[in-house]
């Protein structure tokens, strides 16, 4: 039996659905310490699979960032003793597990999508084309697991606050936070979160219009293919592909979207795929569970009509 | 200044990619310099203009430009490409006891290298497109002991304060940080727009100069991998589903599809 640490990271004081995922892959190995850095935002996980609760306090992660994860980090693992460690893959997660790594001389493994009571991680590769299973062979096993890869299993969670202090390393104090301008939020879940994901390429020749209002009507994500971000018609956060975004949820809705190879990197793991295309050879449509044929203005609002009717 | 720039030779994006033992087959596929280290690069020839005396990078600019990659010997032609592009001189780390190096190895190499270099600054692409894992720009500065900079979506050099200041740009907003030099700084796509390699500097990075090193070079042997690949399986083509020509009904019809299919 495992003794599993998971990182608990916030959003403006906010747990993401993120965190549930991870203590249900820790469940299946053992026993689960969530370790919350800064504030103690334990109201929050009370419906999750968690044995005992760990506050850090003595790093300031909203100065210092990564490496002040990462200090908080490791008084967790060597306190409690825990083998495996799960963050979630996220910018900042992927490098608070990557330096975790270093710092401890332990192997990791990125953007796994599944994990056992063995600690065998699953990956999905090369834009989805490959299915990897692997293993660290370290004391001390580093995961982090991409969001919405697993079903939440609640569970009953522990409800006294353990307190640990961590000393900053000297290199933690080198790099600083000056201000932090959140992202603005347009009201829509995030694009790697979302259980759909309505996503407009080329063929909107810069009106989004039709994408956004489809997508609200499902509560879904915005996406954009490369070529709209190039022609900057959408953010460049929002970019699903290759260089962009990793999204698997269970809808994906490509509007306007040819099907390179790059784009199909970022989505083809997606549960049901939906193409909206004029063009009925575009490559979209090879991968497409279910394709229309016609021009996405037309489709989309007699869609998001339908959508709104059956409300 | 003296700015190192980590690049990495990647199987060209539109190449298929093959798992072979447990690593990516590199040997036969188109290789490219990684998309997004060209930014680094871009990114290191304005630092050096901005802060040069002729405007330009090179040797009057009294600043250099060190590419260093690890990989087997046709990396060499990556390095080609960044020096074309305007950087000085290049390190190459070829040892085929390095074959199928993982993150870990890979950091420990390049911050090794870094070490013998005496840089004030490290600058790297977010991710390369074969391996995707974003990590090892963070690795190399826990190595080193450096500051952290990563995910910068612009990049404010003070060289006669020794200061950098990037906006971080990541899930959670924009962040503004501020590191003394030495600091490892990875950028990401779009913050500038990378250079085509002008004749003249193609016909230059000939004469330029790639210094090989071997693991032995750096003081490094060959360490076990911290991980393993049980299997690796190409997972079954999509097959395609239904294609429907819409004629007026497309919408609604679609809607129907997803309904029968419990997705929405």
């Amino acid at each position: 039996m495992s003794s599993v640490a998971i990182l608990i990271e916030t959003i403006d004081g906010v747990v993401p659905k993120s965190a549930g995922e991870l203590a249900t892959f820790a469940k299946r190995m053992g026993e689960v310490t969530a370790v919350m850095v800064g504030g103690d935002c334990s109201s929050q996980l009370t419906n999750y699979s968690i044995d005992s609760l760990v506050q850090v306090d003595g790093v300031d992660v909203s100065k210092f960032g990564v490496p002040a994860y990462v200090d908080a980090i490791a008084a967790v693992i060597a306190a409690k003793n825990c083998d495996v460690l799960l963050v979630t893959s996220g910018a900042r997660g992927k490098e608070i597990a990557g330096r975790v790594a270093v710092r401890t001389n332990s192997g990791v493994i990125t953007d796994a999508i599944d994990i056992d009571s063995e600690k065998i991680a699953t990956q999905s590769i090369f834009g989805g084309s490959t299915t990897v299973h692997s293993q660290v062979t370290t004391p001390l096993a580093i995961f982090t697991m991409r969001s919405n890869s697993v079903e939440i299993v609640e569970g009953a969670c522990a409800t006294s606050v353990e307190k640990l202090s961590a000393t900053p390393s000297t290199a933690t104090l080198k790099a600083e936070v000056l201000a932090l301008e959140p992202l603005v939020k347009g009201g829509r879940p995030e694009l790697t979160e979302a259980a759909i994901v309505v996503s407009g390429g080329r063929g909107t020749n810069g009106d989004f219009s039709a994408v956004e209002a489809f997508a609200d009507s499902l509560g879904a994500a915005v996406g954009a293919s490369r070529a709209a971000t190039d022609a900057g018609w959408y953010p460049h956060s929002h970019q699903v592909g290759q260089t962009g975004k990793t999204v698997s949820p269970s809808l994906y809705v490509a509007c306007g979207i040819s099907g390179a190879i790059q784009h199909r990197a970022g989505m083809q793991t997606s549960k049901m795929i939906v193409a909206i295309n004029k063009d009925p050879e575009a490559p979209i449509f090879e991968l497409a569970d279910y394709g229309v044929v016609g021009d996405l203005f037309a489709v989309l609002p007699s869609a998001t009509a339908a959508i709104s009717a059956r409300k | 200044m003296k700015i190192a720039v980590c690049v990495k030779q990647v199987p060209d994006s539109w190449a298929e990619k093959k798992m072979v033992n447990g690593s990516l087959d590199r040997a036969g596929v188109d290789a490219v310099l990684n998309d997004l280290d060209e930014y680094a690069v871009e990114e290191a020839l304005k630092i050096i203009e901005a802060h040069s005396p002729t405007g330009e990078a090179g040797e009057g600019s009294g600043h250099s430009i060190t590419l260093i990659t690890m990989g087997p010997d046709r990396a060499s032609e990556a390095l080609r490409k960044g020096l074309s592009m305007g950087a000085d001189s290049a390190i190459h780390i070829s040892d085929s006891a390095l074959a199928g190096a993982d993150s870990l190895l890979t950091s420990h190499v390049l911050a090794e290298a870094i070490k013998s270099g005496n840089f004030d600054l490290v600058l790297c692409g977010t991710e390369s497109t074969d391996a995707r894992m974003s990590v090892v720009p963070a690795m190399i500065a826990e190595r080193l002991g450096w500051a952290q900079l990563t995910f910068a979506g612009s990049v404010v050099v003070d060289p006669a304060a020794t200061k950098v200041e990037i906006s971080r740009v990541t899930e959670i907003g924009a962040e503004k940080m501020q590191a003394q030099f030495p600091a490892v700084i990875s950028v990401v796509e779009k913050i500038n727009e990378p250079r085509y390699p002008s004749f003249k500097g193609i016909m230059a990075a000939k004469k330029k100069s790639i210094e090989v090193k071997a693991l032995a070079d750096l003081g490094l042997s060959a360490t076990p991998a911290w991980s393993n690949v049980k299997d690796a399986t190409p997972r079954p083509a999509r097959a395609a589903g239904l294609k429907v020509e819409d004629s007026g009904n497309g919408g609604s019809d679609l809607v129907n599809y997803l309904a029968e299919k419990r997705v929405i």
